[in-house]
């Protein structure tokens, strides 16, 4: 019986190895670690909460609404404000300051409207300089609403 | 109160338990957000495609991708009569700019956007040694950017080329559905620059989502259906020559 010792001394050892792996496991895994998976569950939260660039139409249309209202009745009414207008999450933000450019419609519109093999032949399409002789597209169009008819009568 | 030491081993695990769900802190960070009511897909409906680019610019705008890498780009197919197993394909920046005058007159000729498809049994997430990316509850692919490694897997694993290792933090970075909108109630910044509707967003778990009809009465497939990925990226009109 004496021999006893033996066992008990090497149970402590494997004891103390099993208290330190929990110790060092608990301080090196993070806390949210296994919630939903083998993953951080609070990388989610972490992901959600960067901040936007694109403010999106609905918070445009709630100041400009003239333009809302001119978009609404012509065909680019299913265009959003930033596709054009680029992200404008700080605009929205602070109108005072953060200004969007003006744009220049010569290399705007094309970028939609230039003629393309692979675009649907029922989507409106123009070689660009021979359309417009180089002039500007909003000389003639109105780009919030850009039917001719619609715009005043130029022919 | 004096504690005995029989209180005290009945205490111990009770207070390991709670110090646990202090330090998780909450997962949640959007409010009036509850993941378990969504599950994310987008809808693509490609005969609307004009290959304009929005899609991309957006994206890297929103996300602040870095030149030359893409989270979305956008591709253009010419496929020959009856040469459907050779489709020549382009796509100039990620058809950042859009696309110049196509060097094909005839055939058919279309552009297909592509994206993270959020596979629900994705194959990048499950080679990854670290868990560090995952489809969260709602369904969307997420890299944990602070615990990726870098160490390329899941890159070689999207069977759809959707993932590149970020210069920058050298570790994988991917398209997110622009996660951090969508929580708050947007649609995703590519949805939202598309000009003719062609990019849609949907919750699948919402019986009032308009792509229920859409799924319904239309010819919808995904892409590399044989590999079983549970894509939730749904093309409509989709051409059996794009890969």
């Amino acid at each position: 019986m004496k021999d006893a010792g033996h066992l008990f001394r090497l149970a402590a050892v494997f004891l103390l190895g099993l208290v330190a792996f929990l110790v060092i496991r608990s301080l090196l895994v993070p806390r949210s670690f296994g919630r939903y998976g083998h993953y951080r569950a609070n990388a989610i939260g972490e992901i959600a909460a960067l901040p936007i660039s694109y403010a999106g139409h609905q918070v445009c249309e709630g100041c400009h609404t003239d333009e809302a209202d001119m978009k609404s009745k012509g065909v680019h009414k299913g265009v959003a404000c930033e596709s054009c207008h680029g992200p404008q999450a700080k605009h929205a933000d602070d109108p005072g300051t953060a200004q969007p450019a003006k744009l220049d419609t010569t290399s705007l519109c094309p970028r939609c409207h230039q003629a393309n093999i692979a675009k649907p032949k029922t989507f409106p399409q123009v070689d660009a300089p021979d359309h417009s002789g180089g002039a500007a597209c909003n000389t003639c169009h109105q780009p919030h609403s850009p039917a001719i008819a619609a715009a005043g009568g130029v022919q | 109160m004096t504690i005995t030491r029989r209180r005290l081993l009945v205490l111990l695990p009770a207070a390991a338990v709670a110090w646990k769900y202090v330090l998780a802190g909450t997962p949640e960070a959007a409010p009036n957000y509850t993941m378990a009511e969504h599950w994310w897909a987008m809808l693509i409906d490609l005969p609307e495609c004009i290959g304009c680019g929005s899609c991309v610019r957006a994206c890297q705008n929103e996300n602040h991708v870095p030149d030359g890498y893409f989270r979305t780009w956008v591709e253009r197919y010419h496929v020959d009569d009856y040469e459907m197993e050779y489709p020549q394909v382009d796509s100039p920046d990620g058809g950042k700019n859009g696309f110049p005058a196509s060097n094909f007159t005839g055939g058919k000729n279309f552009f297909v956007p592509k994206l993270c498809n959020h596979c629900a049994d994705s194959p990048c997430t499950q080679v990854c040694p670290v868990g560090a990316t995952f489809v969260s509850p709602d369904g969307v692919v997420l890299v944990d950017q602070t615990y990726c490694l870098g160490c390329r897997y899941c890159v070689q694993a999207c069977p759809y080329g959707c993932r590149f290792i970020n210069p920058q933090t050298e570790t994988a970075n991917k398209c997110t559905l622009c996660y951090h909108r969508i929580t708050k109630g947007l649609t995703t910044a590519c949805c939202e620059a598309c000009p003719t509707g062609t990019r849609r967003l949907a919750n699948l778990k919402d019986s009032n989502d308009p792509i229920h009809e859409f799924l319904k009465t239309h010819s919808v497939q995904v892409l590399k259906p044989h590999l079983a990925t549970g894509s939730k990226c749904f093309y409509a009109g989709l051409d059996g020559s794009v890969r």
